[in-house]
């Protein structure tokens, strides 16, 4: 495991610089469906069928009722930002600067993502600008990142 | 309700910090623990509790000799040696032990430990990681341009936090940085991840730092003046932060402070001094707010108008804090010693008169909170 917590201030510190490989999703067996979506293109969450719940990430079961009735489904793809910060800190994989963002999905769930397709700034990066999902290829897995929206949603 | 039984009678930090390359990370917690025994004229032999975070208790107790009939090893990041003062009280009052010692030792800066203290989180490794959210710079500035939009806060403001902490460490001769600085200086400082400069981020430390606590009726027995455990509050939030709550307030802040607050039977109004952990400069704003010293949307003006500096009618961090006096990882231990020193009257940035102070720490991503309220006053 890379150490997550090095100097933030020191660039080219060495733990978890060893290689260029940008750091690869652990694999938990409830995310499976989650990562193989993203493989076919599709951005998968849960609802519960109970309560009608969307929730992420994965789990066998219902964060909001415990209920083990729940289901997969594919999200619209379309969201709005939430947050970001535009990291400068070297990391593998990733050329800074760059955002780090989380998302609030339409469905409702908020996840982790790089903003693309637009200037890595504060000027081009607006607090609730619509989003749309679009899959990347990285270092062997496919990942879920987000560009601005083309039209309205 | 454990209000004012139980007392901090020994406290020390490590006798170097900084740069401490010198001792491995088990070293320095032995190192403050025997500065706090001293400090308290108790030995090893009289410890029959231990409470500690990022090692196994037995590693700890084993290095130092000790026999504990009690062991906390609560890890829920910086914040676990308050979350200990709150359970050795609990555990004290309970008759399960007589006599605490909490310890925190890291080597942050020089790295001569065998593991990273907090666990992480698998959730945060699955969809944390992979977007480069690896070290804290990337992860618990996250929130910050939400708090900044929807709670007023400008750029100069979470400057200010920082410019107004270094005034404090100029008080403090084991403070690592004591030069003043100003609000452009700290905008012109390297930038770690937009919106925050390398001025408003934590610094990266060795050091340590021990407690003693014992039942308040044993007071008498030792040197220094009793330093009263008034409330005590905690709470867990989120593993990670993408799945904090509310990215403008800490459910795991309000909930802790609210608890330590009514334990201690006391109002914002009776607080003389406060300790907010800052890992980095937005990290007191939410803390002012969560905990009700101002309404939403006010911390960034209240800490630019001065109020929480040298003279403001609320000082706050005065040893400098995590920005300017040391971080190791797992500040809380600085932040609880500040509490304690300047409830004692022994501060180098003392208070004049004050009477209650109260430490609120962070543990991990805003994933964890503790708050203890204390007091000279029996």
């Amino acid at each position: 495991m890379v150490d997550t917590q090095r100097d933030p201030t020191r660039p080219g510190s060495p733990a978890g610089q060893q290689h260029d490989a940008p750091a690869q999703p652990l694999a938990i067996p409830e995310a499976d469906d989650f990562w193989q979506g993203a493989q076919r293109g599709e951005l998968r969450l849960q609802r519960c069928s109970v309560c009608k719940h969307a929730y992420f990430p994965p789990r066998p079961f219902c964060p909001a009722c415990s209920s083990r009735a729940v289901e997969s489904f594919t999200a619209t793809g379309r969201a709005t930002l939430y947050s970001f910060i535009i990291s400068h800190v070297p990391t593998p994989g990733h050329t800074p600067p760059y955002s780090i963002a989380v998302v609030e999905l339409e469905e409702g769930p908020r996840m982790m993502t790089n903003i693309v397709g637009c200037p890595q700034t504060s000027k081009a990066l607006a607090l609730d600008m619509p989003l749309q999902v679009v899959f990347r290829e990285r270092g062997g897995a496919t990942v879920p990142l987000f560009e601005p929206a083309r039209s309205a949603p | 309700m454990i209000a004012n039984k139980i007392a901090i009678v020994g406290a020390a930090e490590s006798t170097r910090m900084g740069r401490v390359p010198e001792l491995g990370q088990v070293a320095l917690h032995a190192d403050a623990a025997l500065n706090a025994l001293a400090d308290c004229e108790l030995s090893p032999a009289d410890i029959d509790g231990l409470a500690t975070a990022g090692h196994d208790p037995a590693e700890i107790a084993h290095y130092l000799g000790l026999e504990p009939v009690w062991t906390d090893g609560t890890s829920v990041g910086g914040c676990s040696f308050i979350t200990h003062v709150r359970h050795a009280a609990a555990a004290i009052e309970a008759g399960l032990c007589r006599t605490v010692l909490i310890t925190h030792g890291e080597s942050g800066r020089s790295g001569h430990r065998t593991h990273r203290p907090i666990f992480p989180s698998q959730f945060s490794l699955q969809f944390e990681v992979p977007f480069g959210a690896t070290v804290p710079a990337t992860k618990f500035t996250l929130p910050a341009m939400r708090f900044m939009k929807d709670c007023n806060v400008s750029e100069e403001q979470l400057a200010m936090v920082a410019v107004v902490q270094r005034e404090w460490a100029a008080m403090h001769p084991r403070a690592t940085a004591r030069d003043p600085v100003t609000v452009d200086q700290v905008l012109a400082s390297r930038m770690v991840a937009y919106p925050f400069r390398k001025l408003m981020c934590c610094l990266v430390s060795d050091g340590g730092g021990a407690l003693v606590l014992a039942a308040a009726d044993r007071a008498d027995d030792f040197p220094a003046r009793p330093v009263y455990i008034r409330g005590t509050g905690e709470a867990v939030e989120s593993p990670a932060i993408t799945w904090m709550e509310d990215f403008t307030s800490c459910r795991a802040f309000r909930a802790s402070g609210a608890a330590a607050f009514a334990e201690a039977g006391i109002s914002h109004r009776d607080v003389d001094h406060l300790m907010i952990y800052d890992a980095f400069a937005h990290l007191p704003l939410y803390g002012l707010q969560d905990l009700g010293f101002v309404e939403r949307g006010e911390a960034g003006a209240f800490v630019a108008e001065g109020h929480t500096r040298p003279g403001g009618r609320l000082p706050m961090n005065t040893n400098g804090g995590g920005l300017s006096y040391m971080h190791s990882g797992m500040y809380g231990m600085y932040a609880l010693q500040e509490g304690v020193r300047q409830m004692r009257g022994t501060s180098p940035a003392q208070i004049v008169g004050a009477e209650v102070s109260v430490v609120h720490g962070v543990g991990g991503m805003f994933s964890a909170a503790a708050t203890v309220v204390l007091s000279n006053v029996a």
